[in-house]
């Protein structure tokens, strides 16, 4: 690239470039990290320390209060509760999903647009905006303080852009595939089910992860649907917990970094699927 | 192909009762589209068109709705300068992001490049916060910003500024806005920042080593290659951000609550008070109908003007 510079000279200047780019990155990482950090400061403190020196590393480190947080039972329910509510989210929206976009990418039939536009109609409404009418439709339902009401919303809501993210993967799988299964036999189905699936594990996974990742992470839709404290979720658990225990900064950091934990956790191990996803979803084209 | 492993049970794939290819077809197709469409009829089609019609009545979510007031929820919505309020809001944080938050993202794609070594562990921890809750960014954040330099840390590095006093960053209204919008940066600039990895990924190194050979300068490089290939990423991105800022909820709710004095209102956390706060399910039922609305208006109009666009530049 830099055939046109002297080259002792061009590779000075890259080194240069090289060095301030880190520096610029590394600020910026630090600055990204802050609120982090100090979270985890704040939850190996005791209370007295958080308000003496809340910005110094926790030497000893003080586990009081994050124990404490782990052997109350509260925690734990709402732990469950966000799991249920994930892993049920996550399955409804990977089948739906996988079979209209099959559908979409794969078959034939009068009116497939319209078909398409209508679902895919739900991008241009977001929950955030739809949750008042959804809300009074749950209630006719009798779906209200119901861990299902929170599930069929969150699936309802995700469906839209997944459809949009597998409907791009199937197509790009070669039609001679198809043809070959169809000559050997296969019905639609078998197609679907045996070839089509197994080769869309990627695609399928990264659906997966990010569905996981908003359920997880939603506040709206539980803090309409669930009233009963034995059904919080987490982040409505901690939103409580915090509206209770506000005045003790100490417990209410351990209480939000245990519940930040599981996402931490799962976002180091999945960053691959929901990169893709996001990237597959948002370059469509 | 890779096909084998199928033919050899196709004794066991029979149609079942001798149903011709054609319906059976039909019935896959109509089969794998009902669970979808029950769910958008009846939380996303059938909501809507009920709220539409609550929208027409002074309710307060109890027994039938018989207070018929024809069009007085929407003369007051748009008469009231709160609502006003939310959507000036709003539209100075869509103003924001798209013009700080995006060419930030950018400028910081631009360089990490495509083989800076470790681009990868910056990406990770600039991506980071997009996973953390709405929840826990508030609480996090709403601590580093207590006011009182001893407690809250941005002051506490401010204030190392000979002279600087604290900053109220949540409690000023000339300020709040700017702090919630230096979160949704926090929270959201590396999502951006990936859409933009992901796109100058895909611009083939050929083009940039073509142009460099005949002689591109490094902004002519950027102006006239990278940016009009980047075009549907961007595209992308401001759509996401726009969309995205206007149904900003849980976070400006948790720290601010529309506050102080309805300086950080918008139009979700208007909604959510006359709808779930005073439960007054006409009114807000008439407010998540403009809100639906303009959100519709966006998107077509999004699509209007770059569908053409991208038409045109095709000829």
């Amino acid at each position: 690239m830099q055939a046109t510079l002297p080259k002792s000279s061009a590779k000075k200047n890259q080194r240069m470039t090289r060095i301030s780019q880190y520096v610029v990155l590394s600020i910026l990482s630090v600055l990204v990290l802050v609120p982090v950090v100090m979270l985890t400061f704040a939850a190996l403190k005791t209370r007295g320390e958080v308000m003496a020196t809340p910005y110094t590393v926790p030497v000893p480190a003080h586990w009081e209060n994050l124990t404490f947080v782990l052997s109350q039972s509260t925690f734990w329910e709402m732990l469950r509760n966000s799991l249920l509510v994930m892993v049920a989210t996550t399955a409804g929206v990977v089948v739906i999903c996988s079979l209209a976009a099959f559908v979409f990418a794969r078959m034939h039939f009068r009116g497939k647009d319209l078909a398409f536009n209508l679902l895919t109609l739900g991008l241009m409404f977001p929950i955030n905006v739809a949750i008042l009418p959804v809300y009074l439709v749950l209630r006719q339902m009798s779906l209200t303080d119901d861990l299902w009401g929170v599930i069929l919303v969150q699936t309802a809501f995700q469906v839209a852009g997944n459809i949009m993210i597998l409907n791009g993967f199937f197509r790009s799988i070669p039609n001679e595939l198809q043809d070959a299964a169809y000559i050997d036999g296969c019905t639609t189905f078998d197609f679907f089910r045996r070839i089509l699936l197994p080769l869309a594990r990627p695609a399928l996974s990264a659906v997966a992860a990010l569905t996981m990742v908003v359920s997880w992470n939603d506040l709206l839709v539980p803090l309409v649907v669930i009233n009963s404290e034995e059904l919080w979720p987490l982040p409505l658990g901690t939103m409580q917990f915090q509206g209770q225990y506000g005045r003790d900064l100490a417990l209410v950091s351990a209480f939000v970094a245990l519940s930040a934990i599981p996402a931490v956790i799962f976002y180091l191990f999945a960053e691959r699927q929901i990169v893709s996803g996001l990237t597959a979803g948002a370059i469509k084209g | 192909m890779r096909a084998t492993p199928v033919s050899q049970d196709t004794a066991a794939l029979e149609e079942p009762g001798g149903v011709s290819p054609r319906t059976q077809n039909k019935l896959v197709i109509f089969l794998f589209l009902l669970p979808a469409f029950i769910l958008f009829f009846v939380f996303l089609a059938y909501p809507i068109l009920q709220s539409v019609y609550y929208s027409f009545f002074d309710w307060a979510g109890f027994g039938p709705a018989e207070d018929f007031v024809a069009l007085d929820n929407f003369r007051r919505i748009l008469t009231d300068e709160i609502f006003h309020k939310a959507i000036i809001n709003g539209i100075i944080i869509v103003g924001m992001s798209l013009l700080i938050q995006l060419p930030f993202s950018l400028a910081l794609a631009m360089m990490v490049g495509r083989d800076l070594p470790g681009r990868a562990f910056f990406r990770t921890i600039f991506f980071m916060p997009y996973v953390f809750s709405e929840v826990i960014t508030a609480i996090m954040w709403s601590s580093i910003m207590n006011p009182d330099p001893s407690r809250g840390f941005l002051n506490a590095v401010w204030t190392l500024i000979p002279g600087a006093e604290p900053i109220l960053w949540l409690a000023e209204p000339g300020i709040v806005l700017t702090s919630i919008f230096i979160v949704l940066t926090w929270k959201f600039f590396g999502f951006h920042l990936l859409l933009y990895m992901a796109g100058l990924q895909n611009i083939p190194r050929e083009i940039e080593e073509a142009a460099i050979i005949d002689g591109a300068s490094r902004p002519q490089l950027f102006f006239r290659i990278i940016l009009p290939l980047l075009s549907s990423t961007i595209r992308t991105s401001v759509y996401l951000s726009v969309l995205g800022s206007l149904q900003q909820f849980a976070l400006i709710w948790l720290m601010t609550k529309g506050g102080p004095v309805n300086a950080s209102e918008v139009m979700s956390t208007y909604m959510y008070r006359y709808g779930f706060v005073r439960f007054d399910l006409g009114y807000g039922s008439a407010v998540a109908i403009v809100m639906l609305l303009i959100s519709l208006l966006f998107s077509v109009l999004y699509l209007r003007l770059f569908r053409q666009r991208d038409y045109l530049s095709g000829l």
